[in-house]
């Protein structure tokens, strides 16, 4: 039974991620029509956005300790990092240790600054093009991109911790006497997600904004009709679908060490999670992206592999065949989006 | 006007015939003038660097690249010489090798074995490379290294760990300077029996590889031996990056040990998530938790930042060894290069110097005669002890190293600690040994 939980656990937090990554992509579709395969590129650049920050707060003066060798035998250089300097190991050491969650205050204007420029830049010359040549356009821009960050950061993984405080386990079934011992970071991540996918969907139900662009994606020639300049709203909702994919990217750092390809990693997978929750479809891109996440932990378990071996590697493939088959709009799929 | 009376049969054969001389790779049609493959007739020789440049171990060819140019310089009589100076073998002069200035070029591996025969067939074809080497892969190497066969030319591989490099998939052309996980498996068990005693329950995560497979199958032989039980063994997709759910039944298994046969990217996430998951906390079966991590990299364990402490695992080589040609190594290396060099850095440079001192001793670039000077050859002063490359699978066999992650690192070069050079001895075993079974060296290629 524990092992059960652990893996729902587990799945809701792949799901997080899946899910943070698939709203962005969907918001982008069901807005401006762009399949955009350089979504997964914006998670990327949000998690160097903390890797970023994490650099900036370590910045370093150096002093030459004559009394400690380096690996040549010269004198060693001893770096102290300014912010130490400047407010005292204490609290310059506490800053940097939060740089993580400081991050996503240092991420939210540069996403929305990279997915404004993509927008603008580029992606906004393809709108009356093919979906293939929209695929082909933003899967270049992703390596591109992916190329960038490798040049500046280099190939491998690096080493971005959660702050002290949040880095242990904690017992989630102590409550009902069980032992379900989880990271405290990855609960921390879920309900992140929670609050940002919350956030989006109250913003689009509640604000006079939100209901312009839920018009527009419902029906965009006659909102233009009233008036509305729906292409600058789309152009915002843009932006903000990149700063969704940029702090799921930041607040995913001290799970997995990021590195240039782990946009890649996750962009097959989000789109799996669009299509089998109905492209366009906000809620469906949110519960796909859970289910499948749920459905993945469990193909990990060995029980389950040892009665259908590799399961694990395919289990989301053949979920969104068998979805598309029986209901070929995915789970909440509008009719007449991606059907003409 | 003639007339051509051309049968259906006909032009299928002729253009059959003709098709198939066209489509033959002209590296297995070279011209019957030379005596091998890519004769050096000039006043240099060129030599092919096959490095990852792109893709995940891109930060790892780099350092290969910068090693192979230091060993060029070394060669051509620049630098201070580095290991040539320690090194046994007094062949080499610094004027090249056979008095002709060595030049380089380099290919890209991606990681990917089609990628990486490709880029090693355009430097024979195109280049007249006379000698591959480099890699940071097993799939690559052994991919690379059935090519330089069919070339005809000599490759030494770079960092490649699977027994099958030199076990079933050894090939007459190919040499490996580099450890492998019988090895590590080796190696390791002594230092785990002291550490961990001999009642101890194992769980396996295998990166879904041939490196992967040889060495979870290494290190259970290894801690088997020793008393430990396996529980499970189980096989994670190379392309894993969250390994939460494999992590997680662990917890439930009544294991005390998790062995992690991963590298690279797969290496940091794996022991990353271990640790996020307090498996290091846990007390199992009355014992402390332990995580083993049997082939570690400096580089890579810089990815996995402060979980690599205490943790311990196997290396090649490594920058803090004291012995003569370690310290000339690392002096010339960081001096260059402003940091100390990484173990696959180390395995390129000597792997030069070696093949280079080979073509010397055997006064030939004949890939025969160069493998015939190789085989059986004993040296020492590379920064591994006294080395013998042994004729029967051309693997290097010298010691190896223990490696613990350290607890107070001094720099961000100074991750690892040596726990114990385990002897040469300890990690022999027989050219016909079962984990290396299924191979044939065949009889050495020299093309043309």
């Amino acid at each position: 039974m524990d092992a059960i939980l652990l893996q729902i656990l587990n799945g809701l937090d792949k799901g997080s991620a899946y899910a943070l990554i698939a709203l962005g992509l969907t918001l982008i579709f069901g807005t401006l029509g762009v399949v955009n395969f350089a979504h997964g590129a914006l998670f990327m650049i949000g998690a160097f956005c903390a890797v970023t920050l994490q650099r900036i707060l370590n910045l370093s003066f150096e002093l030459v300790d004559e009394t400690q060798k380096d690996f040549l035998g010269n004198p060693l250089k001893v770096k102290t990092p300014y912010v130490e300097a400047w407010f005292g190991p204490d609290i310059g050491g506490s800053i940097i240790d939060w740089a993580v969650p400081l991050a996503i205050l240092f991420a939210i204007p540069i996403m929305i600054g990279v997915g404004y420029v993509m927008e603008r830049g580029l992606i906004k010359h393809f709108y009356k093009r093919p979906h293939a040549d929209q695929i082909l356009v933003t899967f270049g821009l992703a390596i591109v991109l992916q190329e960038v960050v490798k040049y500046f950061y280099g190939a491998n993984p690096i080493q971005t911790p959660a702050p002290d405080a949040l880095n242990g386990v904690v017992n989630l079934g102590a409550a009902i006497g069980m032992d379900i011992v989880y990271p405290v970071w990855r609960v921390v991540y879920f309900f992140f997600a929670v609050l940002i996918i919350g956030g989006i969907f109250s913003f689009l139900q509640f604000t006079t904004f939100g209901m312009v662009v839920r018009a527009g994606m419902a029906d965009r020639e006659t909102v233009g009709l009233l008036g509305i300049n729906i292409d600058r709203r789309f152009t915002i909702m843009f932006g903000i679908a990149a700063a969704v994919a940029g702090l799921a990217g930041v607040m995913y750092t001290p799970i997995n060490s990021p590195n240039y390809h782990m946009g890649m990693d996750f962009l097959v997978l989000s789109f799996v999670v669009v299509v089998v929750g109905g492209m366009g479809s906000l809620p469906g891109a949110v519960l796909a992206g859970f289910l499948l996440g749920v459905l993945e932990s469990f193909a990990s378990m060995n029980e389950v592999k040892s009665l259908l071996p590799g399961i694990d590697q395919i289990i989301i493939y053949v979920v969104a065949i068998i979805i598309l088959l029986t209901r070929p709009r995915g789970l909440m799929g509008r009719k007449g989006v991606m059907e003409e | 006007m003639s007339n051509f009376n051309a049968s259906r049969r006909r032009v299928l054969k002729t253009g059959a015939i003709a098709g198939a001389g066209v489509a033959l790779p002209t590296i297995f049609t070279a011209s019957s003038a030379a005596a091998f493959t890519n004769e050096p007739t000039g006043s240099s020789v060129t030599l092919g660097f096959n490095v990852p440049q792109t893709g995940p171990y891109a930060d790892e060819g780099a350092d290969e690249l910068r090693a192979y140019e230091l060993a060029v310089e070394h060669l051509n009589g620049g630098g201070d010489g580095g290991m040539m100076n320690t090194f046994s073998s007094k062949a080499l002069q610094g004027n090249g090798i056979l008095g002709k200035k060595v030049e380089y070029v380099t290919g890209d591996t991606q990681t990917k074995s089609d990628a990486a025969r490709a880029s090693a067939k355009s430097m024979i074809e195109k280049d007249g490379a006379v000698m591959i080497t480099g890699g940071s892969s097993s799939g690559v190497a052994i991919a690379v290294q059935g090519l330089c066969q069919e070339a005809g030319v000599i490759f030494m591989a770079g960092l490649t760990h699977s027994n099958d490099t030199t076990g079933k998939d050894k090939k007459a052309n190919g040499f490996r300077h580099f450890f492998n996980g019988y090895m590590s498996g080796a190696a390791l068990a002594p230092v785990l029996k002291n550490l961990y005693g001999t009642d101890r329950v194992a769980y396996h995560l295998t990166a879904d590889y041939t490196w992967g497979w040889t060495q979870e199958e290494s290190i259970a032989a290894a801690t088997e031996a020793l008393g430990w039980q396996t529980v499970n063994k189980v096989r994670t997709p190379l392309a894993a990056t969250d390994f939460s759910s494999y992590i997680a039944p662990v917890l439930n298994s009544g294991a005390d040990v998790l062995v992690l046969n991963h590298y690279g990217g797969n290496m940091v996430n794996s022991l990353t998530n271990a640790v996020q998951f307090g498996l290091r906390e846990k007390v199992v079966n009355g014992k402390n938790f332990e995580i083993v991590v049997p082939l570690y990299s400096r580089l890579m364990a810089k990815g996995a930042g402060e979980n690599v402490k205490g943790i311990h695992g196997s290396t090649n080589w490594h920058w803090t060894l004291q012995d003569e040609g370690s310290m000339a190594f690392v002096k010339s290396f960081g001096t260059k290069y402003g940091f100390p060099p990484s173990q696959a850095a180390h395995t390129c440079y000597v792997q030069t110097l070696l093949y280079a001192d080979a073509v010397e001793r055997a006064g030939s670039f004949n890939p025969c005669a160069v493998a015939e000077a190789l085989e059986g050859f004993e040296f020492d002063g590379m920064g591994n002890g006294p080395t013998l490359y042994r004729a029967e699978d051309h693997q290097c066999f010298k010691d190896v190293l223990v490696v613990r992650g350290k607890e107070n690192p001094t720099s961000e070069f100074d991750l690892l600690e040596v726990v114990e050079v385990t002897p040469r001895a300890q990690v022999e075993y027989a050219p016909d040994h079962p984990m290396f079974a299924g191979g044939n060296l065949g009889s050495c290629n020299p093309g043309a």
